[in-house]
């Protein structure tokens, strides 16, 4: 019996799945695997779970420490899109408005320390350091599927914790019907920043009941390991049902308020970007088709796949828009 | 480098680059030197696709791409009269069909990556896309533009249309401003650099509409 102990565990010791798959041949061979098992490694709900590694799959770049973590039941069936995509191409214009650019920009960025102040409608103003975040809600893998405003989709391996659980440790208070997330805008330390592109800080917000479904997830990790920078190191929201712009990154606030937040996007195009942002196929939006996405890793001649209503997650979150238009409320 | 190889290779093609009149056989040398200037974009396409080398989303970098040197070859098409205006060098101007070709070429596989790897022929959400998209609508007329311009740049229809040739080679001012409209609606919010081509453009056209007013003004 192996006593799992809540200790953080160094990315370096953790073994990629590639290396422990040839390791347990090896063990199996030399019939030794009795012995293998005592030392933790096969047991461990770390790696054992997470998704086939690609070839060229390296350590994030986080320094972030990352606790063990356990397997959940979503994404069953769906193929992981490469680490390598995920990591090289996607939105996070603090560091470069190219999709290229984040993974070349946030290369030196160092998230430690990192703190989290809790402000607004709560009991009381209080800030949080990653490694307690860490310790509040042991974490999961959560295999979501990313469907970005722009039509194209992935899907992500993400390690993380429910939303719900910070909101609670937060104690917000009975005013809280809104949850406004807002990501550091350091220009030192991210280029981006210094373009007037966007309203600094990137904000983006949540309904309350939005914010504690189950689904909704505060994610630290991808692949097994620490968020990488260019993903939102060291904790970045995920929301599968919406579009990807409504999961800030690399969150330094959270705000409790009683009025709906006006988010960075809507300031920044009203006409394009609502509140919701809730993926769905019925309601157009001025630049890119919402009713059919490109899956990225898919290959040149794949063709585009049917987009879902709410990306698929309709049954978890169908039921908290009823009554509402959803073409008002984009 | 030795200052012979100098003398007789780089300093000697630049000063015929740079004349008024070079040699028959020099421009003739130039054109296909040009020629295969301008394949460099495509050959540069496979190369990457060969080796899976055309980043995470590869039907968008193809898009991307021949889009942009599409834009790339007509601006360059467009500004061999404004370098006749300013400096009174005429011998450019006889590669304005195949440099205008060349931009035809790029935007045919522009409109083929979009229609084919992007949409697979689904024409209904082609014409979807088309319709509600005002980028892509604008993207579209701007081609559909190009195709009597393409299909007219032959002697045989120079000399069958004679002054109408001109009047209809005019329509290449109006894909110019659809095509960088077409790359300013697309992009989503850092618009530096559709408005570098903006600005290219009207220079471009700014020359030409400054000369054509000089020479408009009244005698005394």
């Amino acid at each position: 019996m192996i006593i799992q102990t809540k200790s953080d565990i160094l990315l370096s010791e953790i073994t990629p799945k590639a290396v422990f798959d040839d390791r347990r041949t090896f063990l199996q061979q030399a019939g030794i695997g009795l012995i293998a098992g005592a030392t933790g490694l096969l047991t461990s709900p770390s790696f054992a779970t997470s998704g086939n590694l690609p070839a060229s799959y390296k350590p994030g770049n986080s320094p972030i420490k990352l606790p063990r973590f356990s397997k959940s039941k979503y994404g069953a069936g769906e193929k992981l899109t490469p680490y390598d995509d995920i990591t090289t191409y996607n939105n996070y214009y603090e560091f470069g408005t190219g999709k290229d650019e984040p993974a070349i920009h946030s290369k030196l960025f160092k998230p430690v320390p990192w703190t989290v102040s809790i402000e607004g409608e709560v009991k009381k103003s209080k800030t949080i350091s990653i490694e307690d975040i860490l310790k509040l809600a042991p974490l999961e893998e959560r295999i979501y599927r990313m469907r970005c405003v722009e039509g194209w989709s992935m899907v992500i391996p993400w390690v993380g914790f429910p939303l719900a659980q910070l909101i609670k440790w937060a104690e917000p208070n009975a005013n809280a019907k809104y949850v406004e997330f807002i990501s550091l805008a350091d220009s030192q330390r991210m280029p981006g920043v210094n373009l007037p592109i966007l309203d600094w800080p990137y904000t983006e917000g949540l309904r309350m009941d939005e914010a504690m479904n189950p689904l909704t997830i505060m994610a630290v990790g991808l692949y097994g390991e620490a968020l990488p920078n260019q993903n939102g190191a060291p904790m970045r929201l995920v929301v599968p049902w919406k579009y990807g712009f409504k999961g800030a990154k690399a969150i330094v606030k959270i705000r409790f308020t009683e009025k709906m937040p006006i988010t960075t996007w809507m300031k920044a195009g009203p006409s394009e970007y609502g509140f919701y942002a809730n993926v769905n196929p019925q309601v157009e939006h001025p630049r890119w088709t919402q009713s059919s996405e490109k899956r990225i890793g898919a290959g040149l001649f794949a063709g585009r796949i049917k987009t879902q209503m709410f990306n698929g997650y309709t049954e978890q979150v169908g039921q908290m828009y009823a009554g509402m238009d959803l073409r008002k409320n984009f | 480098m030795p200052a012979w190889i100098y003398e007789k290779t780089f300093k000697a093609q630049m000063l015929v680059f740079l004349s008024k009149a070079p040699s028959k056989e020099w421009l003739s040398r130039f054109r296909l030197f040009l020629f295969l200037l301008c394949l460099i974009p495509l050959a540069r396409l496979f190369w990457l696709g060969f080796n899976d080398d055309l980043s995470a989303n590869p039907v968008e970098f193809v898009e991307r791409s021949t889009g942009y040197w599409s834009l790339f070859m007509l601006l360059v098409t467009l500004s061999l009269s404004p370098i006749r205006l300013l400096t009174g060098r005429t011998w450019q101007l006889q590669y304005r069909r195949m440099l205008g070709l060349f931009m035809f070429f790029y935007a045919s596989l522009h409109i083929t990556t979009y229609l084919w790897l992007d949409y697979s022929f689904i024409w209904v959400d082609i014409v979807k896309d088309i319709i509600k998209h005002p980028y892509v609508l604008v993207g579209a007329s701007a081609f559909l533009l190009t195709l009597p311009l393409a299909i007219t740049s032959n002697n045989f229809m120079i000399r069958l249309l004679r002054e109408r040739w001109k009047l209809l080679h005019n329509l290449v001012y109006l894909i110019a401003i659809l095509g960088v409209v077409h790359f300013l609606w697309l992009v989503k919010k850092d618009i530096r650099e559709p408005l570098l081509y903006a600005a290219i453009l009207a220079l471009l056209l700014g020359i030409r509409i400054y000369y054509k007013i000089l020479s408009n003004k009244p005698k005394r």
